[in-house]
């Protein structure tokens, strides 16, 4: 029984994670005022990007820097288009999601379902993968989920501790008065949504060099709907994003193996649960019957113009 | 704005020819640029485009498909294109489509026989309802407690999607298939064909030509106008704001709806898992090419429908079939761009210009 409850706690971890990236780096990117909805689309494209490097090359370090470059690349495009040509962003959005997915399964075509030589592999942590069952859950795990374990704290400190997380936190809210303050909320929208795609796009290269070592058209599977919807969950917050990543990694983890005990439920009940728990969240956080302030981003979608002041 | 020694003025007005030109250009552009993907890929873009043009518009068993691959992309740009109008952000036309398809799709097949025109006229409700009442729980949310209509519709989706998921596989699957699917609904309910063509394209053409006299004289068209302007000029006027999103939102929940009726009883004639299969999406990017004008939606749409269709015939030539997606998804872009030169006058500063020649 502990080996089972091990074993899918460390696997909730490693699901956790691959939407954790995505998940943070929409938070950064709507923080700063630009819901990118092509999330699914970009996790796409890093993940086959990045699985294209390893197949020719070997190269793991390689195909991890490609992921990102790629989701750079795409987050720069998405910038353009919403905050330089003040294009709409849920079209922009659509428009990424469907060029994404279309073009990630283009170019991915020749090396559908051929596995690659090499992948991340798990690394056991020297002492701390001895302490018994945390050590299984925790610390028998690979690079990119210990890359996460640093990226939590570090963006909570930035968002809600530095004067860089500050701005950042007003430029989502109101841009105007931080354009007054002479700060160049344009360059600012650019660095973020970048970061926001290269994160997503290593969402997409947990995938493709480390839950699996193989490529496939439309292998993240709504995983990006799900980041997605963790960011709204969350109260674009990256502490809450963890537990919701960890409950949706849990329920999805539970409810492939509840149905081995319980066949009476169909899967697709137990595939429902975050996004009916996603519109439950946001109704009670973001609800304008409530009288305090809300979390969610005031200037989000809105198309920043200094003309319109 | 400034960028460089270019400047940008925003312009008042647009002329109705460059309002129409200008997605055109830009589609072209587009269709220009996805050539480099397809070069990189190995293939001989110039051939592709001419097979995949000739065959989906210029011959004619061709371009029937391509306009019965456009019915459910019609609808769904329809409906987009009506909460768009509104500034309501639906973007789940997949779900009211999949919601919609349940319900009709379901009568269809389990529902009492009825004599031929009410048998349809009950499947069309349903479905219309189906997308309606789907999409009615966003309205609500954003009406009364103003939740951000664009995260609510896109989990509803996915809530659509597995219920219909399972529906598919579980209780209303055929027997002895193995694939996610119903039996075919009863041959009295298959709307008929002319010349390969759908009747079903009649009723979307006459929808979007109710939509758009709808929208253009009527005033509550106006009101709708007014209230996308400004939320706050509209309430001051004494528009009752809440009671136009919701019923601009089930309107365009319905339409989407109405994509399952066609698509069930004039294409594929049962319910299958995955049915939408992203035309909700699509829809958006159709309904925004078209600038939200019912009637360039029909035409938008069967070009989509064209790409969709041609992309099967150059499988042939091993061109992956996601090439439709792409190149999709490539003219969005382009047109997004195209989009800003109609809002901008774009000219080169002379001041800025000497300055740097001095120095």
């Amino acid at each position: 029984m502990i080996t089972l409850l091990t074993s899918i706690c460390a696997t909730a971890i490693v699901y956790a994670v691959s939407i954790l990236y995505a998940a943070i780096g929409e938070i950064f990117s709507q923080r700063a005022g630009i819901m990118n909805l092509g999330i699914e689309g970009i996790m796409l494209m890093g993940a086959v990007s990045g699985f294209l490097t390893v197949y020719y090359t070997n190269n793991l370090v390689l195909a991890f820097a490609a992921s990102i470059l790629v989701g750079v690349v795409l987050g720069f495009v998405f910038a353009f288009l919403t905050v330089t040509l003040h294009a709409d962003q849920i079209v922009c959005g659509m428009a990424f999601l469907i060029l994404c997915s279309g073009l990630s399964g283009f170019i991915g075509k020749r090396v559908t379902g051929i596995a690659s030589a090499v992948k991340f592999e798990k690394i056991d942590i020297p002492v701390l993968s001895r302490i018994p069952v945390i050590g299984d859950i925790f610390f028998k795990q690979d690079f990119l989920v210990y890359l996460m374990y640093i990226i939590i704290p570090l963006s909570i400190f930035y968002i809600y501790k530095t004067r860089a997380g500050l701005i950042l936190r007003a430029l989502g809210e109101n841009p105007a008065s931080l354009d007054t303050a002479g700060i160049n909320v344009f360059a600012l929208r650019y660095a973020y949504v970048m970061f926001a795609c290269a994160m997503t796009a290593i969402s997409g290269a947990c995938i493709s060099l480390s839950y699996t070592n193989f490529w496939n058209e439309g292998m993240t599977g709504g995983k990006g709907w799900i980041a997605f919807s963790l960011v709204a969950f969350s109260r674009w917050n990256p502490w809450y994003a963890l537990h919701g990543a960890l409950l949706f990694g849990g329920i999805s983890i539970i409810g492939m193996n509840l149905q081995i005990y319980l066949p009476g439920v169909p899967s697709q009940f137990y595939g429902m649960l975050p996004y009916a728990a996603t519109v439950f969240a946001l109704i009670i956080t973001t609800g304008s019957f409530r009288k305090k302030h809300t979390e969610e981003p005031a200037a989000l979608c809105q198309i920043y113009d200094r003309e319109d002041r | 704005m400034k960028i460089g020694t270019l400047r940008f003025e925003k312009k008042q007005t647009v002329s109705l020819y460059k309002k129409i030109l200008n997605p055109i250009v830009f589609i072209i552009l587009g269709m220009a640029f996805s050539c480099v993907f397809i070069a990189a890929a190995g293939f001989q873009p110039i051939a592709v485009f001419a097979k995949m043009i000739s065959y989906s518009f210029l011959s004619a068993k061709g371009f029937s498909s391509s306009v019965n691959a456009a019915l459910p992309l019609m609808f769904c740009g329809l409906s987009v294109a009506i909460a768009f109008k509104m500034n309501l952000n639906n973007i789940g036309a997949e779900g009211q489509y999949a919601i919609g398809a349940i319900l009709g799709g379901g009568f269809a097949l389990y529902g009492p026989d009825l004599p031929a025109p009410f048998s349809w006229i009950a499947v069309f409700l349903l479905c219309a309802l189906g997308g309606g009442l789907w999409a009615l729980i966003a309205a609500a949310l954003k009406a009364y407690w103003k939740i951000n209509e664009t995260i609510v519709t896109l989990m509803l989706n996915y809530i659509a999607l597995l219920l219909l998921d399972y529906l598919c596989y579980g209780p209303w699957m055929a027997p002895k298939q193995t694939t996610a699917m119903t039996s075919t609904i009863p041959k009295s309910l298959y709307l008929p064909m002319i010349n390969g063509i759908s009747s079903g394209v009649f009723l979307a053409i006459l929808i979007a030509v109710l939509l758009y006299l709808f929208l253009r004289y009527t005033t509550v068209g106006y009101r709708i106008d007014v209230i996308k302007n400004s939320v706050r000029s509209a309430e001051y006027a004494g528009i009752p704001v809440k009671k136009f999103i919701l019923i601009v939102f089930v309107l365009s929940g319905a339409l989407a709806g109405l994509a399952g009726f066609v698509e069930v009883t004039g294409i594929l004639h049962r319910v299958q898992s995955q049915l939408p299969r992203g035309s909700g999406y699509t829809g958006i990017v159709i309904a925004y090419l078209s600038q939200f004008n019912p009637l360039a939606v029909i035409i938008v749409a069967i070009l989509f429908g064209g790409l969709q269709n041609g992309s099967a015939i150059v499988q042939i030539m091993g061109v992956p079939s996601q090439i439709a997606t792409m190149i999709q998804g490539t003219i969005m872009v382009f047109v997004i761009v195209g989009e800003f030169f109609n809002h901008y006058r774009i000219s080169v500063d002379r001041e800025e210009k000497k300055g740097g020649a001095r120095t």
